[in-house]
């Protein structure tokens, strides 16, 4: 383990990080004035506060961020979707055929049916209900076509890089469209056989080798290889 | 003196207990996170003869929905011992003995597990014993805690568990199942070593207030060597090749 002193370093829940009166942010607890991390991950001390970015974990939805989900059920005037979150994402009628409108399951269930796939928005969440998702905005809607694989959610800020440099890397190498939900679900369209799968091959790698530093370089090798 | 076995000479006359270790000394532990691919989080661990595996599933929805809690999330242990886990076959049904333990496990491990982030949902643990051999609780509390890290669940500080006991009159240190038998006491102790803070202590048998005391000084030195292996599980499978420490 790197010193206490050093920015970043791995921990574990209960791994004491600092005691300098910092303003906490996410996994992290205080005890007295101890900072403690709750998960397994790396510490990021910066100047006025304290973080812990997870290396594990489920998604939790928040406000405004874009999802993936897969229609599970239609019930009343709403559609319920898996968002690989511990609650389902809730669409309502309205959101899809307009406000004051109260569409039958019939016409509902021409419009999205079971088992179609979304991407979606947050639109709302709270401790008390469902999180509400909403399909009205430009890019939103249902996902006709393309691969949808899985990874931790955890590891997507991995998968995007910095300013977008990791999906621009396997996008632009593999001539594949890749939408990323920020729960971990992932559609990957390509016309070309070998493309697809070096891209789905370079996203699973991304998932099993997150915490490796020159991680870039190696899907770079990997997707410039013949092979898959 | 409790119900000691003439035939079974729990310590000799160079303090070495019946399974060759020093009275201060836990048996072998080795313990690996994420053995389990499609549970949540999980782990294995060898605790002397015991070999348990825990699995967490979730946070995931409440059934039946009355259980749930708008404010908090449940944590629902169940310790099960196989049929094949002991010398004679036991039924698989859960037992009294069975139920008591996954009560105490739930309460000890709800100390440590920030649930109150994951309102309306259930957390479930799920602990097999595949062979037993005395201190079964501690092992499966000690794996449970684990399998919890392993799954992303926030929590204040890992639970590990070591009993201390008493056996031929003599403060020891984790109990086997010799010992549990025909020894004097048995006390299996949970603890936060970060926090400091004991949230499981139970005890089986008669012990002097002086006896208590070293009994629970003995039992936390075993915790923290616990805690150590624990946390060297975890950091293999996150942190080990080409990790930046």
């Amino acid at each position: 383990m790197k010193k206490l002193d050093s920015k970043k370093r791995h921990v574990l829940p209960g791994d004491f990080i600092t005691t300098s009166p910092l303003r906490l942010q996410d996994n992290v607890v205080l005890d007295g004035k101890r900072i403690i991390s709750t998960t397994i991950g790396l510490s990021d001390v910066s100047t006025d506060n304290v973080r812990v970015i997870s290396l594990t974990g489920i998604y939790m939805p928040k406000i405004d961020d874009l999802v993936i989900g897969r229609i599970e059920s239609i019930f009343g005037s709403s559609w319920f979707a898996d968002i690989n979150s511990c609650y389902q994402g809730m669409l309502l009628g309205q959101d899809v055929f307009g406000r004051g409108s109260y569409p039958t399951t019939g016409e509902m269930k021409n419009r999205l049916d079971k088992g179609d796939i979304i991407f979606a928005k947050i639109a709302n969440f709270d401790r008390q209900r469902e999180p509400l998702i909403s399909i009205a905005d430009k890019n939103l809607g249902k996902i006709d076509s393309g691969e949808l694989i899985k990874i931790s959610p955890s590891k997507i800020p991995r998968l995007i890089g910095k300013q977008g440099s990791m999906i621009q890397t396997i996008e632009g190498s593999t001539n594949a469209s890749i939408t990323v939900g920020q729960n971990g679900l992932i559609v990957v369209s390509c016309d070309e056989t070998n493309g697809l799968l070096k891209a789905l091959t370079a996203i699973r790698m991304i998932d099993e080798q997150a915490h490796i530093i020159n991680l870039t370089d190696r899907v770079k090798k990997m997707l410039e290889s013949d092979g898959v | 003196m409790g119900g000691r076995e003439a035939n079974v000479v729990l310590l000799d006359e160079n303090g070495i207990r019946s399974d060759g270790r020093k009275v201060n000394e836990t048996r072998k532990i080795t313990i690996k996170a994420g053995v389990l691919k499609n549970a949540s989080g999980s782990a294995y661990i060898e605790f002397g003869g015991n070999k348990i595996l825990a699995g967490v599933f979730g946070p995931r929805d409440v059934h039946p929905k009355h259980m749930s809690n708008p404010d908090t999330g449940i944590l629902r242990v169940r310790y099960h011992m196989e049929p094949f886990s002991v010398g004679e076959r036991k039924k698989p049904a859960p037992s009294r003995r069975e139920i008591e333990i996954s009560k105490v496990i739930t309460e000890a491990l709800r100390p440590a597990v920030m649930l109150e982030k994951f309102p309306r949902t259930a957390l479930d643990v799920y602990l097999e014993v595949l062979q037993a051999d005395g201190g079964t609780r501690c092992a499966a509390l000690d794996a449970a805690s684990v399998a919890i890290a392993d799954a992303g669940i926030p929590m204040r500080d890992l639970v590990c568990a070591c009993a201390a006991g008493k056996a031929a009159d003599t403060i020891i240190l984790d109990v086997n199942n010799e010992e549990d038998q025909a020894g004097q006491a048995d006390m299996p102790i949970g603890y936060m070593p970060s926090l400091g803070k004991i949230t499981l202590l139970q005890l089986d048998g008669v012990l002097t207030v002086d006896e208590y005391k070293k009994c629970i000084e003995l039992g936390l030195e075993g915790c923290k060597q616990v805690y150590e292996i624990q946390k060297n599980a975890l950091r293999e499978k996150y942190f080990s090749d080409g990790g930046n420490n």
